[in-house]
This record gives structure tokens, sequence and C-alpha cells, in this order.
């Protein structure tokens, strides 16, 4: 369906990532944010909190990130398209309750504009460090979704696609943007109203004394219902069966825990999205995603030119990962070069899915800039070797 | 000389001054199930025997609850009820709403989510006092000081339960946890002196023997707005009784009963509670300050006039064409109180 | 109810009949219901239920005066008591409960 028009600041704009992608949140329909005040990400709140009032949103700063993200996990029940912003530390904290949205099946989104960690870390400076905080963050078996942004343009695009896939398959979505793409300020063209489509809230039409909030006959993805709505259902964290109602049993856990993470796994082929180009013949793959991608460019440009042959793969989506197509291809190449600003994540599943058939290569980096692009040509050069 | 020795637990029952009498066995087992309890239509009975121990006081919270409901006849699709974790938490489960059961600590902060996503329900929060005032004690305060439109039902009953009797914010002074062994020797909280402390509007303390004072108080408390805190004095049986050698639940109703004074209007800072102390309850704070809601519609009504859209009462989802229903919207609640002070920002 | 003298009225007050009912298998034993009667109404059984509980009985079930109270204290919603037609002070026997047989606790 098309979207609502009142969030939707038709035009072109100047806007940096984070601004973006609080206008993106709004053009799919969010009308509630809970937030907690942290660079790098505080511009998507204070965005959305000057606009709000006018297109019937609330926006509460909560006391801490705990809270906020337990808020959405609430207003998320009211069929309120409802996001978190934040960033390393919160995302920390939020931890929690990604869990028990997992849990209940909350859809929600949850931003998490990267800064250099651990701990307090670099505030003011990027960082791709928590890629696999989202994957594994939180405790216990759950598959998530997290997209990843390059751009403020995708930031406003790729936001409304992350509110469709919570819909859709009613999870938290974590929307992983780094602190260069949420300060970094570019042309950002906002379609109109009509142009936008938005999945809305898969409700039920079933009479109250036949819902059960679990129950999927064989799908994969519960109907759901409001609270308010008479359907007077009840929800949990804890392991429950098709009524909501808590199961302590082994057999329980199995039927539970296994359909929230086949939900995402076996619907992976509609997830997984990624850039590659120059694939075909290519000796060589550089992976990466985020800000790193377009500064490998560069990279890529100056090796090109001492003849290498070199694929390029965009993540988009980050999890669930590309892991097939990664195999498949990994038989292919020499090896696969993941530049990233970290000391080296996603390169453990580039490697896990190569399998031992090609290298992966890792070119770490620590936080509080960008590489620089001789550093990812050197290393591109060293593993055609 | 043998120590005088004190018969507690079950065997205490007979020795009391009102023994309880004995009905000769009838050799037959227990009569038939009953035509089903007048409050079924509150409680999830498919779910009933609880999990709660037997002379636990937390059924008896939930009961005053239903009753409460039913009196006023309010439209249970729109009241919500949250719950955190513990043994207090799992009230989210019993009652026939809409239920949550949230993460621990995190009942408040879900329930503000749940209200301000479609401000028509009434929310209830009702959750133990480690919850709500140990991991949870942020949200508490913040949720008071707000003055955010729920209802805050904490029962109380020094301990923690489902974990096994460790020593929570509110044990008094010298109890004996299984965390403090040799008897507690932090200071509680005083949770009314704490809600009044951070704003709440209504703050009134019970125990489960106050069963129909404790109703009124519900009663009371669904019919208003903004932060209503009811602290729900309960017996433990299995651990806080156990662990103090206090004898049963049925025991500590007993001192309920004989060290319960009933101070309407006392000033909060007096009534902190004591390892076996006096009890004070009441109603210790009912003022009418304006509610958060109250103060967002006023304040944008007076900054941007009719360019303000509040959030709709049945919620922000976006429906379908067409398929919102036709049903009339529920019309707003009460009306919007004038607040105190509106600070421009 | 003993009286140093009868009042006046004591044919005309009506005064609130109820019978108690009691889901026996949900009873946990707590005897609040037992002790918290002000009529001393209940009592509790030698018997158990499937738990292991004994569970009240109501073994002066014509002295209930339907106040509710054994409901509103009953921690595990297994007791309440639901009104009969009100009665006369002065029809409300002196009941000795070592002569009443049990009434059916259900």
């Amino acid at each position: 369906m098309k979207t609502d028009p009142a969030g939707v600041l038709t035009g072109a704009h100047y806007l940096d990532g984070d601004y973006a992608c609080g206008e993106g949140a709004m053009a799919a329909g969010c009308r509630f944010v809970a937030g907690y005040p942290i660079t790098p990400s505080t511009e998507v709140v204070e965005r959305i909190s000057r606009r709000f009032p006018f297109m019937g949103g609330t926006f509460i700063q909560m006391e801490d990130e705990l809270a906020s993200m337990a808020a959405i996990v609430g207003a998320s029940w009211t069929g309120t398209k409802s996001m978190t912003v934040t960033s390393g530390p919160g995302f920390s904290l939020m931890m929690e309750n990604i869990g028990l949205a997992a849990m209940m099946e909350a859809p929600c989104v949850v931003v998490n504009v990267q800064r250099g960690g651990p701990s307090t870390g670099l505030p003011t400076m990027v960082g791709q460090q928590d890629v696999m905080q989202a994957r594994w963050g939180s405790h216990g078996d759950y598959r998530i979704i997290a997209l990843c942004p390059q751009s403020p343009q995708e930031s406003f695009d790729l936001v409304i696609d992350a509110f469709n896939l919570a819909e859709l398959y009613r999870v938290p979505v974590l929307f992983m943007m780094d602190e260069c793409v949420g300060h970094m300020t570019e042309k950002v063209i906002i379609p109109e109203a009509d142009q936008i489509e938005i999945v809305p809230r898969r409700l039920t039409k079933k009479d109250p004394a036949d819902y059960l909030p679990y129950q999927t006959n064989g799908e994969l993805i519960p109907e759901f219902a409001r609270a308010g709505d008479g359907y007077k259902f009840h929800t949990t964290g804890l392991t429950h069966d098709e009524r909501g109602y808590p199961v302590m049993s082994a057999a329980c856990q199995k039927q539970n825990v296994q359909r929230l993470i086949d939900k995402i796994k076996l619907n992976e082929e509609q997830i997984i999205r990624f850039e590659a180009e120059a694939i075909e013949g290519a000796d060589i793959v550089v992976l990466s995603y985020g800000i790193t991608a377009r500064v490998a460019r560069m990279g890529i440009e100056l090796a090109r030119k001492q003849g290498i042959k070199i694929g390029v793969i965009r993540l988009i989506v980050l999890w669930p990962f590309p892991e097939n197509y990664i195999r498949q291809l990994a038989g292919n190449i020499k090896a696969f070069v993941v530049p990233e600003i970290n000391a080296g994540q996603m390169v453990l599943e580039v490697e896990r899915c190569a399998a031992g058939q090609c290298r992966a290569v890792s070119v770490p980096h620590l936080g509080g800039g960008v590489h620089n692009p001789e550093d990812i040509a050197q290393a591109i050069v060293e593993a055609a070797q | 000389m043998n120590p005088k020795r004190e018969v507690i637990g079950q065997t205490s029952i007979r020795s009391k001054v009102h023994p309880v009498p004995f009905a000769p066995p009838r050799g037959e087992g227990p009569p038939p199930v009953a035509d089903e309890h007048p409050l079924a239509a509150y409680l999830r009975m498919d779910r009933i025997p609880h999990i709660w121990c037997p002379t636990c006081g937390i059924g008896i919270a939930v009961k005053c609850l239903a009753e409460a409901l039913d009196v006023l006849q309010l439209d249970t699709n729109k009241v919500a009820v949250v719950s955190g974790i513990g043994c207090t938490g799992r009230v989210a489960g019993y009652m026939k709403l809409d239920g949550f059961h949230s993460t621990h600590g995190r009942a408040i902060p879900f329930a503000t989510g749940l209200k301000l996503g479609r401000p028509e329900l009434k929310v209830v929060v009702f959750s133990g006092d480690g919850d709500l005032s140990g991991i949870g004690g942020n949200h508490f305060i913040h949720a008071a000081r707000r003055n955010m439109d729920l209802m805050v039902v904490l029962v109380n009953n020094f301990i923690y339960g489902m974990t096994g009797g460790q020593n929570a914010p509110t044990t008094p002074v010298t109890a004996k946890t299984s965390t403090m062994p040799f008897g507690n020797f932090e200071h509680p909280f005083n949770l009314p002196a704490l809600a009044a402390g951070c704003g709440a509007d209504y703050v009134a303390r019970w125990t489960t023997l106050h069963v129909r004072r404790l109703t009124r108080s519900f009663k009371e408390a669904l019919n208003r707005r903004g932060f209503r805190f009811i602290e729900v004095i309960a017996p433990c049986s299995t651990l806080y009784a156990r662990l103090n050698k206090l004898g049963t639940g049925y025991d500590l109703m007993e001192f309920y009963h004989n060290n319960t004074e009933i101070k309407n209007g006392a000033d909060p800072q007096t009534v902190d509670i004591g390892f076996q102390g006096k009890i004070i309850c009441g109603r210790f704070v009912d003022s009418e300050r304006p509610t958060y809601l109250d103060m967002m519609k006023q304040h944008y009504t007076k900054v941007l006039g009719d360019k303000f859209v509040p959030m709709p009462e049945e919620g922000g989802l976006i429906w379908p064409p067409g398929e919102k229903p036709t049903t009339p919207a529920a019309k707003a609640t009460a009306e919007v109180r004038e607040p105190e002070e509106v600070t421009h920002g | 109810m003993k009286y140093w003298r009868k009042p006046l009225d004591y044919e005309q007050i009506e005064i609130p009949h109820g019978e108690v009912h009691i889901i026996a298998e949900r009873c946990k034993g707590c005897v609040f219901c037992v002790e918290y009667c002000p009529k001393h109404v209940l009592v509790m059984s030698e018997d158990f239920n499937a738990k292991g509980y004994h569970y009240p009985q109501a073994l002066k079930q014509g002295e209930c005066v339907n106040c509710n109270l054994c409901e509103m204290i009953c921690p595990e919603f297994a007791i309440f008591s639901s009104s009969l037609p009100n009665g006369k002070l002065g029809q409300v026997a002196e009941v000795n409960p070592d002569e009443v047989t049990l009434t059916k606790g259900g």
C-alpha cells in the first residue's frame, strides 16, 4: 500500500544521513519513536521530534536505552510503527529488549549509528564494530535482519525497507548506519507519497474467540492482534506455545525458537540484498559495506590499474548473510578482500562461507576514520599474488 | 532448660486463639467442582491454578483488581496489563486482558510505549518490588516524574521470590534473605515516599488483608489518569516467612491484622517499614497534577496551534485503504487538565 | 447472636443470606477463608484434594451472610459466595457445630 502523505517531505533536500534516516522513518509511517541522546545518532531524533507534532507522531526521550527499546516494543503492540535510535553503548543496553522483540515477534526498527568502541570509545568518530553484535548481541538463538546504508539517500530509502521487512517478518530490524554516513551531507531526493510502498501491519481478521497469538497453521509468521482490539491475548518473553502461554519444556522450546530462526532462514532469498559488479572472471572480490564500500572504490581503482581483475560486492543487507552466493563464488576466485572499520568481523563470516576454497583477507581498521584507499589497494595486490 | 519453642508452619494453625476447626473425613474426596468463579471472565481460567505458593498474597491482589474492573464495568478490551519478571511478573499471564510479560524491570517503559502508542488504552503495570524498584527503579522514578498515565501496582513481599529469596531493595534491616544470611544491613526503600517524591499523582499502600480498601484504591486509580502508585504488602511464605521464621503466610496475615495502622493522608516520609514493625497503610497522596499526555497536548496546542496533530486515540496504525474499521473511534478520555506551568522551549 | 434484651424490631430486620461455593481442587490450603470468615461458616476438611491440600468445607452454610470476604481473600479463586433471599434476623437458627451434619461443600 501507499504510505501516509503526512510524513513525506517530498522534494530534493540537502540532508545528512541522520536527518535522511529520520525522514525515511516518517515517510515509512513510523509514528512512535523513543530514544536517548547519544552521539552520533542524536540528529535522527532531533529531526523527528521537530516534525512529529505535525503528523500525529509521538517522540519521547526516555531515561535510558533500556527504556527506549522496551517502549518501542510496547508501542509496536498497538500497531503503531515504532523505532529507536542509538549508537554502540546504547545498542549494548538495547540488546535485552531486542531479544524480547525477537521472542514476542514485535516489529520495530533499531537504528545504530556506529561509532568506535569498545565501551565509550570514540563518540564522534566512525566505526563498524557492531556488525557481529547486531547478529549475536542478545542472548539465545534468534534471527534478525540488519541493513547498512552507504549514503544519506540510501539511508532514507533503506530505512523504509527496514520498516517493511520488520512488518513482513515480525522481527526487530537493525539499521546499521555508521558515523560517516550519519554525518555526511548529500543530496537526498524524497519522492511523492504515492511513490512510497509500505507494508501494513498484518492484522488478524479472526474472531477473538478463534485467535491464538502464535498460531501459524504451518506458515512461519503469525497474524498480529493489536492491544485494545478485544483479542485479550497474552505474550511473553518466556518460551511460549501458540496461545502465547509460557511452557517450560524442550519440545516447546524447539517449536518456538526453531520458527523464529526459520522465518528468517527460509526466507533468506527474499531478504538478502547486495550489489555485485564485475564478478564474472574476477580473481579478487572486495566485499564491504557502509562507508567502507565507498572508500574501497578508490582502492579498487588503484589496484585495477595494476591489471588485477577485481569484483565488488557491497552488502546492503548484512544479516542474513548471502551465504550460498559467497560459497559458490569462493570456488572461482583467488581471494576475498574484506575492508571494514573493525578488527575483522564480517571477514569471519566470509571465511566461514568460503570454507577453504579461497582466502579471505581482512583489511582491518580500528575506527576513528576510514581506510586509506592505498591500504585497500595494497591488500588487493597482495591477495592477488 | 529448653528454650521456648515457637511452633511454626502448618501445625501453628491449630494452635491459634481461634483454632481452625477440621471436619472429620468424609472419605469420598473433595466435592465436584462448583459453578465457576464470578470473576472468571477477568482471568485466564485455563491457566488456573496459578504458580504462586500456598498462602502467597499475589492472588489476592489479582482478585482485587478483577473485582475493581468488575465493579467499574470498564471496557476490558481497552485495558492492558504489563508485568515484568518475577512472581508478580506472572500476573499479566493470568488476567484476561491484553497481557504483556516483558523483561525484568522494563514493565514501566514497555507500558509507556503501549500507552503512548494507543492513548485510549488504560494501562496497568502489575509487578513486584524487585522488578519495579530494583532493576526497574530508574524507569519507576522517571515515569512518576513525567506523571505518565500508568497505574502501577507494586506487590511488595520484601524479597526476591522467584529466584529463591535474595535481598531486595525493600528488605527491612535485619531481615534474613538468602544473600544476607546474617540479616540485611542495607537501608530499604520507602516506596510511597519515593513515588510521592518523584511526583506520583496517587499513592496508596494496603496489605493483602485489606481486601476491600485495596479494591477501592484500585477502583479510584482505574478511574484516574496520571501516575498512580499502589503498594500492596503481601506475604511470601516460602521465602520471606521461612527464612525469617515467621510461620506461614497466614501468620503474616495475622501480623498485618495486628500491626497495621490506617492513616489516610499520612506524610509518605513517615511510612517506612521496619522488620516486623508497624505497617502504615492508607491513601497518602491524591493530587491532580496534569499528566504527561495533558502536558503534551496543552503545550503543543499552545505553541503550534492548529498545526498540532496529536496521536490518534486509537493509535498510530496506518490502515490500508478501506480497511479501517467503521466503528466510531473511542471518545477521547476525560477532559484535559490545566497544566500548572508550561515551559517554553 | 445473643442479646441481653431482645430488640423491638428483632422480627423485622432483614439480614442477607448467602451460600458458599468451594472449588476444592483449586485450593492450596492457606486457611485464609476459614480464619477470616466472620461467621465461622467454614472449616478445613480432613480430606485432601488431588494436589494434597486440605480444603475448606461449609460447616454452617446457613450462617453465611454473603459478605464475600472469603471470595476476596482467597488467593486461588477457589471460593465464592452467592446471595440467597434475605432472612429475618429472628429466623437464623443458633447452630451448634457438633450437631450439624456437613453440608455439601460444592
